[in-house]
């Protein structure tokens, strides 16, 4: 794209400052356009598995619920309580928004269809995730209310706990991909099992990181059966109890483009990405996007699936599975995995 | 004319992030400000070609340090006006800090001038940063010529991590608090934990 400027007679830097921020909008846009469409998705999801029949009444089967509900926060009145520390109040839900947003930057949608192609992506996925702890520590802090204080020391707790851990799941893809960049760790997938399956989460050593990784997104994205953080039998609604329309809007979007990031990270890190699941070449006629979307769509629907089926986790198992299984586990499995990389010569 | 934009933006936002965590009355605001300065920080070191080096920055200050401070801070109580009494009595103390600091920095800047160590490669030679990626050159000398280094701030860090769980290790009284034995939680069943008994109209149940 930064080309296409330079051929209306920009300069190179000022071009590419253009593409760059045209990239951003547009991908900014699509990923909350997702955002609506999946909330609804999840809604029906639920009702169905409940038996209910989810949202029906807003457009053609229900499809425009999530915007109807955003048109009604947008409407509706931003109530600050009178002893809420006021600026960092309202700081919260922004950082929790903007920070969701911005590790989308480094999401490969296909092969080269990136805003920033770093050396580092993985690295950045992991700096911006640390950053988002701190939309919840302010709003509960800045609510001034014990609901909210408990549920922001919970999430930052939990939050905290299981990035350790998806830590070293990321460490034993990098040790096969030999790569922090996405788009190099997807391409090192393609026809990774028996020259045949474009997916890293077929060999044995990472299958089991892949479920590691999978379960540590859950918890993560505080998502059932990890939702302790909005415990609503516990604490009213967790740290978003004192928020109203918009800025609970803005936790709401922040939130679920978080676990759409976590579906899109599953494909590209364990299951191929952009590459169809077979490296078959009439495969490869399918646009990478789609393939992109419908993995992600799939891990999406099994978000949903486990939302439905499993009860909540009790608080202490929860911290017992973080600290006393997945840590020493995924600390095992990266010792296995460079061992084994060693041994059949993968570096040389 | 971009990058200068960049380094301008981020340089006056860690200055006056820096500036706003001592001016602050509130110590939470401090610490938010703190972060702030960090944040900004690691921009300055991607604007140096350092990014590894900035995505560590954020990962470990950031995301795992400056949650802990927040942590502390908050759940203090504190009195901001008992604070505020001692100012002039820790003032002398805090300005022979203030110039040790000063100090620190123009001779900083006086080494810098005079032109850099060479700490790159075993003959003394800087290291050639030429092709390789911040990642590999780091790794390359952080495995390779500094791997005693390297091992011994490991084990360091070990030691305290066992040291402090050592400290905060109690050791169970036989009888004085219930421990929990999570497979025996998962192994029970409602057969063995639940009786069904259908008591006649007016009989009451024998347990």
């Amino acid at each position: 794209m930064t080309a296409f400027f330079q051929s209306l007679g920009l300069p190179y830097e000022w071009a590419w400052t253009v593409a760059t921020v045209v990239a951003i909008v547009v991908v900014s846009l699509l990923v909350m356009f997702s955002v609506a469409m999946v909330i609804y998705v999840d809604r029906k999801v639920l009702g169905a598995i409940m038996l209910r029949r989810g949202p029906n009444v807003v457009g053609p089967f229900g499809l425009l619920q999530s915007f109807a509900d955003g048109l009604k926060v947008f409407l509706q009145e931003t109530i600050i309580p009178s002893a809420a520390n006021k600026g960092i109040f309202l700081l919260a839900p922004i950082i929790t928004f903007t920070v969701a947003l911005a590790a989308w930057a480094v999401i490969p949608f296909w092969d080269g269809g990136v805003i920033a192609d770093i050396n580092v992506g993985l690295l950045y996925i992991l700096a911006i995730s640390s950053m988002g702890v701190y939309g919840v520590v302010m709003s509960g802090w800045a609510s001034n209310s014990k609901y909210p204080f408990f549920s922001a020391m919970r999430a930052s707790a939990q939050m905290i706990s299981y990035e350790v851990s998806i830590g070293f799941v990321l460490v034993c893809v990098v040790l096969f991909a030999g790569t922090f960049n996405l788009s190099g760790i997807v391409n090192a997938q393609q026809g990774f099992g028996l020259g045949l399956i474009n997916a890293y989460a077929v060999h044995p050593l990472l299958f089991p990181m892949w479920v590691v990784f999978f379960i540590s997104a859950l918890a993560e994205t505080a998502r059932a059966p990890f939702d302790l953080t909005e415990a609503e039998s516990e604490l009213v609604a967790g740290y978003q109890t004192e928020y109203s329309s918009m800025s609970f809007a803005l936790f709401w979007l922040g939130e679920y483009a978080n676990i759409l990031l976590m579906c899109s990270l599953n494909t590209l890190l364990f299951w191929g990405g952009w590459l169809p699941p077979l490296d078959i070449p009439v495969l490869y006629a399918v646009p990478g996007i789609v393939w992109f979307l419908v993995k992600t769509f799939i891990f999406f629907f099994m978000f949903s699936w486990i939302w439905a089926t499993v009860p909540r986790y009790r608080y202490d198992q929860l911290m017992r599975l973080g600290w006393k299984v997945f840590l020493p586990m995924s600390l095992l499995f990266v010792a296995a995995t460079s061992g084994y990389l060693m041994a059949i010569g993968h570096f040389a | 004319m971009i990058q200068a934009i960049a380094f301008y933006f981020f340089a006056t936002i860690v200055v006056g992030a820096a500036v706003m965590t001592i001016m602050s009355r509130n110590p939470v605001h401090s610490v938010l400000w703190l972060i702030m300065a960090f944040f900004n920080a690691a921009g300055l070191m991607v604007l140096v070609g350092a990014e590894f080096i900035a995505m560590l920055l954020v990962i470990v200050y950031v995301g795992a340090v400056a949650v802990l401070f927040l942590f502390v801070v908050m759940m203090l109580d504190i009195d901001f006006a008992a604070m505020r009494a001692g100012f002039s009595r820790n003032a002398p103390l805090g300005l022979a800090v203030a110039a040790v600091l000063l100090a620190e920095l123009l001779l900083a800047v006086g080494a810098y001038n005079a032109g850099g160590l060479t700490l790159g490669s075993p003959d003394g030679s800087a290291m050639q940063a030429a092709d390789a990626s911040n990642i590999e050159a780091l790794g390359a000398l952080l495995y390779g010529k500094y791997i005693a280094l390297f091992e011994i701030a490991g084990i360091i860090l070990l030691v305290a991590m066992i040291g402090a769980i050592v400290l905060t290790f109690q050791p169970p009284k036989p009888g004085a608090r219930a421990r929990q034995d999570v497979g025996k939680q998962i192994r029970r069943r409602p057969e063995e934990a639940t009786v069904m008994k259908n008591p006649e109209v007016g009989q009451g149940v024998e347990l």
